[in-house]
């Protein structure tokens, strides 16, 4: 029955999932938001985040080191942001097909890979929860909030340090000036290639690092092609979140809560067939980005190459 | 001027930038312990080496040409569309239903039907990105990610409930897919392999969408939207007219292949539950086909048939060196990096001869340049 979707377990039980499962969005989106505000679209954060996870996984697994295979992820991460750097920054190519580009070299990367060094579905023991002293026995919520694994906490954190970032420093008035006004940037002497392989390399570590919470924290296994468009949807709620972090996590969250919610609508065996209530996250996303981006403007050097004049 | 060579010089690119691809992936061959030369010489075998791998290869050209075709004109009219996948599946799926439906009409005619119907589904599943493009101001890159995953579930719920075939509905072992069309409903076959008339059908629309975009006036106003809306808009055109009818006949032709997968390829519809279990990611390789094509409908037949053989060739790869098909996809991916990359050495040689020359050469159609800014109202 829908009824039985509001009693408190089941409410706190959907905050508990949507929670963990806002972790590789708010990695995934943090980071493009970064090169976005600074003009570079990356449409490969699929493919960033999917060879990120495979790596992630494999390291971890070879040494038995969760965090070495968290910089692994990572650095894969990192190096496929610096070749979508090269490509955009220094040879102008379109964005938005690059982009697709890299996300087929990692899916095809990450299954051929696995299909040669792993073969089978093999797990791994994943990051332990850690419970928050004091904070985590407040009665309901300090359950959901203050008893989840590491990474979660980390892609909470990355929120209010990348709006400080973005908006108290010069870091982050270079980028937002590189995006905004290249050429007024450039001749007050911000290097703009500079700070756009800056942004796009930060991007592709945290794609990957939101590859590396996928296998090694949240799932604990590496199936093919498991990011399943997360990462494109990562993209997204980077234009739902109007460029900002807060944005951004304002977007991840809701759309991971109503995720949350249609697995319990399964688990309950509410008489929803399984497919629409899978579909409702997307259609929610159409409609908040119908309702919503008119408003606000994207940095308008986006998806620009820059090059000086004369 | 632009001499002969030039223009020769530009339109090999591609080709050069393939080469680079492939070169990478005999280096990626050569890591695993293999040799590349048996290995792409057990590709292009599988691809070409006997009248069914040729057929095989241009079967799987067919619906990576059609939604090419599509995207050539999306992309044209400065529109970028990722929804091939959602797109065929829809026109797969209302294609199927009339061809089940409709039992007692005669082949020819249910054939065209089941096509129109098609191309109208596709139409129906890129329109809607259409209009909130144009009207709401929605990024189209994500409106159609959205609608992919969106028309997947929707095949999975009516593959697996309402149009699953009745002989898998009481088995265990549920294959999601519809019953078999009736046997005059099928697409003709050209020669006794696995190739029908699809693929003929396919090459003609390729030449009407030449006509269309360079010789009508609906094409130029698309592509004159693609270049400049602003000047567009006060040339008079009706700039968001023009991206909804872009979008609305790039999922026609999108829908069109997926009609066409069922009607000429499999006579039903039928998935493996993956997202790309019924398309074979052929939405996605028609975008890879028409910027191989560099967008041009001509360009894009030779670069299907190239994609076509690339996948077929691939599991043949898989068969006699054992190595992941997956490394096409791969490689398709750094095919696609370095074509888009080799554009820049395009428009640097360009450059070059308009200051030599001081030409006023037409510069490249500026696509894409802003197409993903949200606040292009164009008002």
């Amino acid at each position: 029955m829908i009824s039985d979707l509001f009693t408190p377990t089941v409410l706190l039980g959907i905050l508990a999932s949507g929670i963990r499962l806002a972790t590789p969005y708010l990695f995934a989106s943090i980071g493009e938001a970064y090169s976005q505000r600074s003009g570079v679209l990356n449409l490969g954060v699929e493919g960033q985040m999917l060879l990120g996870a495979f790596a992630a996984f494999y390291i971890a697994k070879l040494t038995d080191s969760l965090w070495l295979g968290v910089l692994a992820g990572m650095g894969v991460g990192a190096l496929m942001g610096l070749a979508m750097a090269f490509v955009s920054i220094n040879l102008h190519a379109k964005q938005g097909i690059s982009g697709i580009g890299f996300y087929l070299f990692g899916l095809g990367m990450s299954n051929l890979l696995f299909q040669l060094l792993v073969g089978t579905v093999e797990t791994v023991r994943g990051f332990p929860r850690i419970a928050i002293p004091l904070l985590s026995s407040i009665p309901w919520i300090g359950n959901i909030f203050f008893n989840q694994n590491i990474l979660v906490y980390f892609a909470f954190l990355l929120v209010p340090i990348s709006s400080y970032v973005l908006n108290k420093t010069t870091l982050g008035l270079k980028i937002r000036a590189v995006g905004q006004n290249p050429e007024a940037a450039d001749s007050l002497g911000v290097s703009v290639a500079r700070v756009r392989y800056f942004t796009v390399i930060f991007g592709g570590t945290m794609s990957g690092l939101a590859g590396a919470s996928l296998s090694i924290a949240l799932l604990n296994v590496f199936q093919q092609g498991m990011t399943a468009g997360q990462g494109f949807i990562a993209v997204a709620l980077v234009y739902f979140g109007a460029w900002r972090p807060w944005g951004v996590l304002a977007g991840a969250l809701l759309f991971s809560l109503v995720n949350g919610l249609q697995l319990w609508i399964q688990v309950l065996g509410i008489p929803i067939a399984p497919e629409f209530a899978v579909m409702m996250p997307y259609i929610l996303t159409i409609l908040v980005l119908t309702l919503s981006v008119s408003k606000v403007r994207a940095p308008a050097a986006l998806t620009k190459p820059f090059e000086r004049e004369g | 001027m632009k001499s002969r060579l030039d223009s020769l010089i530009d339109a090999l690119l591609p080709v050069f930038a393939t080469l680079a691809a492939l070169l990478v992936g005999a280096v990626m061959l050569i890591i695993l312990g293999v040799n590349p030369f048996l290995a792409y010489q057990a590709l292009i075998e599988g691809a070409f080496g006997s009248t069914n791998a040729f057929a095989e290869t241009l079967v799987r050209a067919t619906p990576l040409l059609l939604v090419g075709l599509g995207i050539c004109i999306a992309y044209r009219g400065n529109v970028i569309n990722i929804g091939g996948e959602g797109q065929m599946i829809v026109g797969a799926l209302m294609a199927t239903w009339v061809g089940l439906y409709f039992v007692d009409l005669p082949g020819w005619l249910m054939i065209t039907v089941g096509m129109l119907v098609g191309a109208i589904g596709g139409c129906i599943w890129g329109g809607i990105p259409g209009i909130l493009k144009a009207y709401f101001n929605v990024n189209e890159v994500l409106s159609t990610v959205m609608m992919n995953a969106i028309a997947v579930q929707l095949m999975n719920f009516l593959l697996t409930g309402p149009m699953i075939d009745p002989a898998q509905a009481d088995i265990a072992s549920q294959i999601p897919q519809t019953a078999r069309l009736a046997e005059a409903y099928r697409f003709p076959r050209l020669i006794p392999t696995r190739l029908h008339l699809g693929a003929l059908i396919a090459v003609i629309l390729a030449f009407l969408v030449y006509f269309l975009l360079w010789r009508t006036t609906l094409g130029y106003r698309i592509r004159a939207v693609g270049q400049n809306p602003h000047a567009s808009h006060y040339a008079g055109i009706k700039v968001k007219h023009y991206i909804v009818i872009a979008l609305l006949l790039s999922g026609a032709f999108a829908g069109l292949a997926g009609a066409m997968q069922v009607y000429g390829v499999n006579y039903r519809m039928i998935t493996d539950g993956s997202p790309t279990g019924f398309t074979g990611s052929a939405g996605f390789n028609g975008i890879v086909a028409a910027l191989f094509g560099q967008l041009h409908p001509i360009g894009t037949i030779p670069a299907s048939i190239f994609f076509g053989a690339l996948l077929v060739g691939a599991n043949a790869m898989q068969r006699v060196v054992q190595i992941p098909s997956a490394l096409i996809t791969a490689l398709n991916g750094l095919v696609v990096v370095f074509v888009v990359s080799s554009d820049f050495y395009r428009k640097k040689r360009q450059r070059r001869r308009i200051s030599l020359t001081q030409d006023e050469e037409n510069p490249d159609p500026q696509i894409f340049e802003k197409s993903l800014l949200p606040e292009e109202k164009n008002t």
